[in-house]
């Protein structure tokens, strides 16, 4: 059976194969494991894992099925629509097909307020945005170039943006004593890190609204970055995947619409290009409908060469194409979205809150950024991944550790909120309260016991109330076991 | 500013093959409303089976490809890049059956890409580091300098293949290419092959099939076969169609982990708009690599359910196979006589949606040479109106061959091509014949006129003689 064949040396796979570019050896992805391994269904697996790791939003899939079943027309498959079918399926332009960039082109306007408009000749197709990111990044730098992210930032950018291509990620690192506000000095400081280290930078790379933070960029901040991108001849990409997640207010402030209040000698729109997809906002991950939206003609020229390696389903541009011609559908889509968005986020952290657990003031995204600084033994990475595991094991939650994130503090998570019926987002914040409770009950015992003992070692600031106990004493627990705490409270807030 | 990707040409988009689109694009045939455009003859599409698709889709009535509320919202969320596994059951099982059942798939062997051209893409990411190389027999499809070089790094060297054996491969031509990629200081990764051929529209034999095996296994290299035309073999050859596959189960498991095939819908089932590729290894670490990288462009989800649903109907996949391998025999055999009468001839082919055409008797010189080629190729785009690819874009060592697509358009716009081709081929003979015998006029003016000179010679030389 091929004895010798043993002693063959194997032939390698190539170094990019070989290696770990594709990032799945970050934390981020192991909570997804566990999940598989143990997925929580509400009939048949009633103490799996609640994914609240996956950015997705499937609060409106009814409005969809809706519709697609209102308009057969939207489909090559029924007995209706397949007399389109020769047409389409044979489509494989990479242009794609002219009705979908025109549907796309009028969808990112109206997600904008139609405060901009969008040419449908400057939409290139990708294999969603995570085709997207590839695409750009060969489109503008080469390997050993580097672009700036501002932290903490997706952590599929890693794999995005540099498996393939040799381009480095260097962090802008941002922090929460401002909210992780962009700051111009974080920006000159890690360009200039990159000067002196001799690495060339070609772009500096936003997500806005962010993800993980959720929160959308000031006009300030943006013309800020549009001056920084200008003075440095760097390019500057924006990702705005999340543009139509925006519940409240401030408003989502576009890129497209920053670059209208400024003159073509103070910025050069040949730096400017835009990231979208309909993954995020219309809750279609499966469809991979990505876009780069670029102001440069050789980007856009380019970008539709290499779009052939990762084009949308001429099937599906069709069906996005119809979906998006419908104009009331699309506008009652995006107001009930946002909608529910709103309700979901302000009933979760008004939970949270009852039980001392803060997140980031946000305004948009599927998750919010939840600060649990306090909870952790040291400030440090090793202990947030001590409580992450925590939180998957035992508490049966899969959120995802800031430090995936590339964040600079330890202590934040993002926990994902909108790919879930209201059922299991009352069991997964039972499971949370159930948590805090028994962790409060730990920490109170251990107060009482070391009374006598010096109290200070336990750094507790006594600053919550035996109402606040009975409160969370009568909310409804889950059966969630949890391990003893660290001696900190979870309702101990570090009042500033 | 921008990569140097960008700037560069090396997407080789400025190739013969891709102007001639340009050209069909600005002036396309259409029956009615221009019967004098360009037909497009440069295109390897599918489109004589589309009617049987059509009919299936009617039959079974869809509603949105989501039956139901429930199903819809899974399906729109599902990303995961192992694919959807009804999809790659029937897949693996439909890969078997254009293949006669002579070998069998394993769907967990199988990583669903973005079309062909990204399958092909990962694998040289996969196998292959910037400047090394993948050999490829000559001449192959143009689209190979973007796919397999342009971001990857990779480099091309051609296996030269000639004429006088029919382009077949052959282990002094696979040693030579071999030998010339150490000279340029590469290193060979691997061999890649379409099979059946494009543009030839031929299958290896047996013979080829042992060579390169025989190659591959003592060079301890990859070998690649893009078998994206498996399912238009409609004539049996002497050896029928030998799919690399057979050696996935040569019983030799270091050879079998280098044994890699690619595979599409788009010719086949006549789908390149629904971007259905992918590649399948009996390598897991090649596996496990590749399907992560296939994020970069997966397939959507809605269409996995589409065609899943489609090929695990056995019964209409039978009779599919069957009726579309009958129609693209008929519509070839249609090609090559009318291009038989008029003098000239097709490479043998028992597969493809192509002729591989012997244009060599119409250049323009009495010797080819690929600048002859070129300006037939001009003619035939701009007088007579017909979109082919010439062989110098395929990479073709010898002028004057030409891939003529020929079931990508319904039989009006065939015979509207095929009576162009005639009218030009006459023209041109009668041009030759014209020009044969104003040259033989002047041959024999010559000759008479050399006597006539010589015999005055004659005369004059006695006359001085004599005198």
């Amino acid at each position: 059976m091929g004895s010798h064949s043993s002693n063959r040396t194997r032939v390698p796979l190539s170094r990019m194969a070989m290696g770990n570019g594709h990032g799945e050896d970050s934390p981020y992805f192991d909570g997804w494991k566990a999940y598989q391994i143990d997925p929580f269904d509400p009939a048949e697996n009633p103490h799996g894992v609640i994914q609240m790791g996956l950015a997705e939003n499937q609060l409106c899939a009814d409005l969809i099925e809706e519709w697609l079943i209102d308009h057969p027309e939207g489909s090559i498959c029924t007995a209706g629509g397949s007399d389109k079918f020769r047409d389409i399926a044979n489509f494989q332009d990479y242009h794609g097909l002219p009705k979908f960039r025109n549907g796309i082109a009028i969808f990112m306007g109206k997600v904008r307020g139609n405060r901009v408009k969008f040419d449908p000749d400057r939409i290139v197709m990708s294999g969603g945005a995570t085709g997207a990111h590839d695409l750009i990044a060969f489109c503008l730098a080469d390997p050993g170039d580097a672009f700036l992210v501002p932290t903490p930032y997706y952590p599929g950018f890693d794999r995005d943006l540099c498996w393939r291509t040799g381009v480095k990620i260097l962090p802008v690192n941002c922090k929460s004593s401002n909210n992780f506000k962009i700051t111009k000095k974080a920006l000159e400081e890690a360009y200039n890190g990159a000067v002196d280290a001799g690495i060339r930078v070609k772009g500096l790379i936003i997500t806005n609204p962010s993800n993980p933070l959720g929160t959308t960029l000031d006009r300030a901040t943006m013309k800020d970055l549009v001056d920084f991108v200008n003075e440095m001849n760097i390019h500057l990409v924006c990702d705005e995947i999340y543009a139509a997640t925006l519940f409240r207010g401030p408003d989502f402030i576009s890129i497209a619409e920053v670059i209208e209040e400024y003159d073509d000698d103070c910025c050069n729109r040949d730096l400017i290009h835009i990231i979208y997809s309909l993954s995020k906002d219309m809750g279609l991950p499966g469809f991979r409908i990505g876009i780069v939206y670029s102001y440069n003609d050789d980007v856009v020229r380019c970008g539709r060469k290499m779009s052939s390696f990762g084009l949308i389903s001429s099937q599906t541009q069709h069906l996005i194409a119809s979906m998006l011609s419908d104009d009331e559908f699309v506008e009652r889509f995006i107001a009930e979205s946002s909608a529910r968005l709103a309700k979901r986020h302000g009933y979760f952290t008004h939970e949270l809150e009852r039980v001392g657990i803060r997140c980031l003031d946000s305004n948009a995204g599927l998750f919010v950024w939840m600060d649990l600084r306090e909870l952790l033994a040291e400030q440090t990475f090793e202990a947030e991944m001590v409580l992450w595991r925590v939180v998957i094991h035992k508490v049966k939650l899969n959120v995802s550790p800031g430090s995936s994130f590339h964040c600079s503090e330890p202590g934040w998570y993002r926990v994902c909120i909108a790919n879930m019926d209201d059922q299991t987002m009352e069991i997964a914040l039972a499971r949370i309260r159930s948590f805090v409770l028994e962790n409060m009950m730990g920490n109170c015992m251990r107060v009482v016991r070391s009374k006598e003992s010096k109290a200070v070692e336990c750094k507790l600031k006594v600053s919550f109330s035996n109402r606040k106990m009975e409160e969370v004493m009568k909310m409804p627990c889950s059966m969630s076991p949890c391990s003893p705490m660290p001696p900190r409270s979870p309702l101990v807030r570090a009042r500033t | 500013m921008l990569s140097r990707k960008l700037s560069s040409n090396s997407h080789g988009q400025d190739s013969s093959y891709f102007l001639g689109w340009e050209e069909y694009t600005k002036n396309p045939f259409h029956a009615i409303d221009n019967p004098n455009g360009i037909i497009q003859m440069g295109l390897a599409e599918n489109q004589l089976s589309v009617d049987q698709i059509k009919g299936w889709l009617k039959r079974r009535n869809l509603t949105g490809c989501e039956p139901g509320v429930s199903d819809f919202k899974e399906l729109a969320s599902f990303q995961d890049y192992h694919g959807l596994p009804a999809f790659k059951s029937a897949l693996a099982a439909f890969m078997g059956k254009i293949r006669d059942g002579r070998v069998t798939f394993d769907e967990e062997k199988i990583v669903l890409t973005a079309g062909a051209t990204s399958a092909n893409e990962i694998l040289m990411f996969c196998l292959a580091d910037p400047g090394d190389a993948f050999l490829l027999p000559t001449p192959y499809y143009p689209g190979f300098d973007r796919d397999l070089k342009w971001r990857t790094g990779v480099e091309i060297i051609p296996i030269h293949t000639s004429s006088s054996n029919n382009f077949r491969i052959t282990t002094s031509s696979l040693e030579q290419a071999f030998r010339h990629a150490q000279t340029l200081g590469m290193t060979v990764k691997g061999v890649l092959i379409t099979n059946p051929s494009n543009p030839l529209g031929t299958t290896i034999t047996r013979s080829e099939f042992n060579q390169l095996i025989r190659f591959v296994d003592s060079k301890n290299i990859h070998l690649i076969s893009d078998e994206i035309y498996a399912g238009t073999v409609f004539n049996n050859s002497p050896d029928g169609f030998i799919s690399v596959a057979e050696a996935l189960h040569c019983g030799n498991h270091s050879l079998s982990q280098r044994i890699h095939l690619v595979y599409s819908l788009s010719k086949d089932m006549g789908m390149p708009g629904f971007r259905v590729g992918l590649i399948y290894s009996n390598n897991p670490s090649l596996v496990s690599a590749a399907t992560k990288m296939s994020s970069f462009g997966l397939v959507s989800a809605q269409t996995q359910y589409l065609l899943a649903n489609m090929l695990s109907d056995e019964s209409f996949v039978h009779s599919y196979i069957e009726e579309n391998r009958k129609r693209i025999r008929e519509r070839k055999q249609l090609m090559v006589s009318r291009l038989h009468e008029v003098g000239i001839p097709c490479l043998e082919s028992n597969a493809g949606l192509f002729c591989w055409v012997d244009m060599r008797g119409l250049l323009d010189e009495s010797g080819p040479s690929f600048g002859g080629e070129k300006r037939l190729w001009t003619r035939l785009i701009h007088e007579v109106g017909l979109n082919v690819c010439a062989g110098s874009s395929c990479h073709c060592s010898e002028p004057g061959w030409f891939r003529i697509c020929f079931a990508n358009m319904d039989e009006w716009a065939m015979e509207v091509a095929m009576d162009r081709i005639k009218s030009f081929a006459d023209s041109i003979r009668g041009q030759e014949q014209a020009a044969g015998t104003v040259l033989g006029q002047r041959f024999i003016l010559l000759l008479l006129l050399s006597f006539i000179f010589v015999d005055d010679l004659g005369r004059t030389l006695s006359s001085q003689v004599k005198s």
